[in-house]
């Protein structure tokens, strides 16, 4: 299958910010990549390079088949970008945003218009739609926002961390537009810090951390990187975390993460279910109540702790806002 | 329901390769013109605030000023410093307006519509001269209006229509090309509220150093030259020229903008949107093509 994204050793660097160190991207067409990382990885700055609106310093780029640097128009005409913000006007009806991108992706007046009118209609907007931006929720903005890139059905779709700052409501909605759009062929790559949205819509997915692709897999070959099943225990009393602790070190197959104040403890276990019941009968047999116990395949999050030595939501000494000033430089 | 696949969706006009033509520039600007100018007529305070300072200017100076400003060649006459004074607030107010897009352009980039506007397949110009235009019919109904105040007060055209029009013409144009000055910086800054203070405050010098409020000559002499060719004092006299504003004995200075003022404002502006049209252009594109 051909790659609709293509990317090959980008480097972005903002003073002395290596925002990109080297990034390789393949999306075939029709897939969904999801770029996973926290706050400052590099995830918009590639998002940027490939919907032209950077330059990259080094490295190569094709979307829909064309050079992002040296035929950025035709890739322009190819493709639909959904940022971090939703970047619609707050003193234009739902309707003339829509129109005006319409206009300026090269659709006749009435096209644009008849094309306005359908995408309110499926974005649940079309009541909304003569009222000002202004006096949207931030549900029916972000709705906006991507109907807004999804104009001309364009074949490649960017979106920059669509759900930040929605509530799981609006949340679980966008991720069923989404699944619906990719439904229809739409080759997307889409970048978050949610673990869950990574797993949930990418069909393969990118961790990135400091510029550079750290990993990447399927949900389930990364999960199966950090070691496979987990047995968690929460113990009913305080007391009993020394003597649980001690079972857990003797029998599972890795080091116990504890967590004081849930009294949850846990231990990578390869041997499954097996062991989930020996550490049931040796809990059982010390006199230690057990208020819940489990074996859990391993989120994403564990991936990337086993990956980075730290947490997804961890700032790794970076601003939040690290690659909004990076960007600045550039502007 | 499918978003995509239920409806084929309407085909872009066909334009091969990434030329784009002076017809897509022109139609991707007025479609950007449209937008600004709809927001303009849903946030009203703008234009009126705009009017606010200018009608104020027209009263103050006016009134206060007016008595103890003596014009050179004027005599005695306490209404020729208003009539001098209109040609310097219709300057002054017409510049004014490179705060509004430098902080409008600004406002745009922070809140990613710059972004949006960079990644479709639109002419790289035209979000700003989109901008500019909008600018531009703004600008023409704060001076109309203006015009209409200054009337009341006793302010005259007394050249005829061909030179009126030519005058407002002048001021105009210089309008416009101090919009790119504020297209420049609204690219330049990181926040709205930079861009309109970091429009507005080299305004101040440049409109008072300049023949808009008092005559040159009642200036030290170090400060002579600056006004004298100062880019806003051609346009300030071109148009006293051309409403018949300034009094019967009135000898301009000898420097040359002064001398062919109406020339000298309509060099000016033209060198001005040479200059910084290319440069915000480019600022814009910088970052991609």
């Amino acid at each position: 299958m051909p790659a609709a994204i293509y990317a090959e050793g980008l480097v972005k660097t903002f003073g002395d910010v290596r925002a990109l160190d080297g990034v390789d991207i393949e999306v075939p067409e029709g897939s969904v990549l999801g770029l996973l990382g926290p706050n400052g990885a590099g995830k918009t700055t590639a998002v940027r390079v490939l919907t032209t609106l950077l330059r990259p310093d080094s490295g190569r780029a094709e979307v829909a088949g064309f050079d992002v640097v040296t035929h950025p128009g035709e890739v322009r005409r190819s493709i639909g970008l959904s940022g971090q913000f939703a970047a619609i006007d707050d003193y234009l009806t739902g309707r003339e945003n829509l129109q005006m991108v319409g206009q300026l992706y090269q659709l006749t007046a009435r096209d644009a218009r008849r094309r306005a009118d359908a995408l309110l209609e499926r974005f649940n907007l079309a009541d909304a739609g003569d009222r000002t931006a202004k006096t949207y929720s931030g549900g029916m903005r972000r709705r906006l926002d991507l109907a807004a890139a999804l104009v001309i059905s364009p074949p490649v779709m960017f979106m920059d961390e669509p759900t930040t700052g929605l509530d799981p409501r609006n949340r679980m909605a966008l991720w069923a537009v989404i699944e619906e759009l990719v439904a229809g062929g739409t080759t997307l790559l889409l970048t978050t810090q949610y673990l869950e949205e990574a797993d949930h819509l990418a069909d393969s997915i990118a961790v990135v951390d400091h510029g550079q692709v750290i990993a990447r897999g399927t949900s389930d070959e990364l999960k199966s990187r950090s070691g496979g099943d987990v047995v968690e225990v929460v113990v009913h009393a305080r007391e009993h975390l020394p003597v649980a602790e001690r079972i857990l070190r003797r029998l599972g197959d890795g080091d116990t993460t504890l967590v004081e104040h849930t009294r949850k403890l846990s231990v990578p276990a390869a041997g499954g279910a097996k062991l989930l019941a020996e550490v049931i009968r040796e809990l059982d047999g010390e006199g230690v109540e057990i208020d819940d116990i489990g074996l859990r395949r391993p989120t994403l999050d564990d991936v990337f702790i086993s990956l980075t030595g730290h947490g997804a939501e961890e700032e790794n000494g970076t601003p939040a806002t690290d690659e909004a000033t990076g960007e600045e430089g550039e502007k | 329901m499918s978003i995509t696949a239920q409806e084929p969706s309407p085909k872009p006009i066909p334009r091969p390769g990434d030329r784009v033509s002076f017809r897509q520039s022109w139609r991707d600007s007025m479609v950007v013109a449209k937008r600004n100018l709809l927001r303009m007529l849903r946030i009203p305070e703008v234009v009126i605030f705009g009017l606010v300072q200018p009608i104020m200017f027209v009263v103050l100076f006016s009134y206060v000023f007016g008595g103890s400003i003596t014009l050179p060649g004027a005599g005695n006459d306490s209404g020729a410093y208003r009539e001098f004074l209109m040609g310097g607030i219709f300057a002054q107010t017409v510049t004014f307006a490179t705060a509004g897009a430098s902080a409008g352009i600004a406002e745009d980039m922070q809140k990613g519509i710059i972004d949006r506007f960079r990644s479709l397949p639109m002419a790289r110009g035209a979000v700003l001269t989109g901008r500019t235009f909008a600018d531009l019919v703004q600008t023409a109904v704060i001076l109309l209006v203006l015009a209409l105040v200054a009337l009341l007060v006793g302010w005259r055209m007394r050249e005829g229509v061909v030179d009126a029009v030519a005058g407002f013409g002048l001021l105009l144009l210089l309008g416009y090309a101090f919009t790119w000055i504020g297209a420049l910086i609204g690219l330049s800054v990181r926040t709205p509220e930079a861009a309109t203070s970091g429009g507005l405050v080299w305004l101040f010098p440049l409109t008072f150093v300049s023949v808009a409020f008092v005559p040159s000559e009642n200036m030290p002499s170090v400060l002579q030259p600056v006004a004298e060719w100062n880019p806003f004092s051609a346009t300030v006299l071109a148009a006293r020229e051309l409403f018949g504003n300034l009094p019967p004995h009135y000898e301009a200075p000898d420097a040359w903008p002064m001398q062919h003022p109406a020339l000298a404002s309509l060099l000016w502006s033209i060198l001005i949107i040479a200059v910084f049209r290319t440069l915000a252009v480019r600022k814009y594109k910088r970052a991609a093509s």
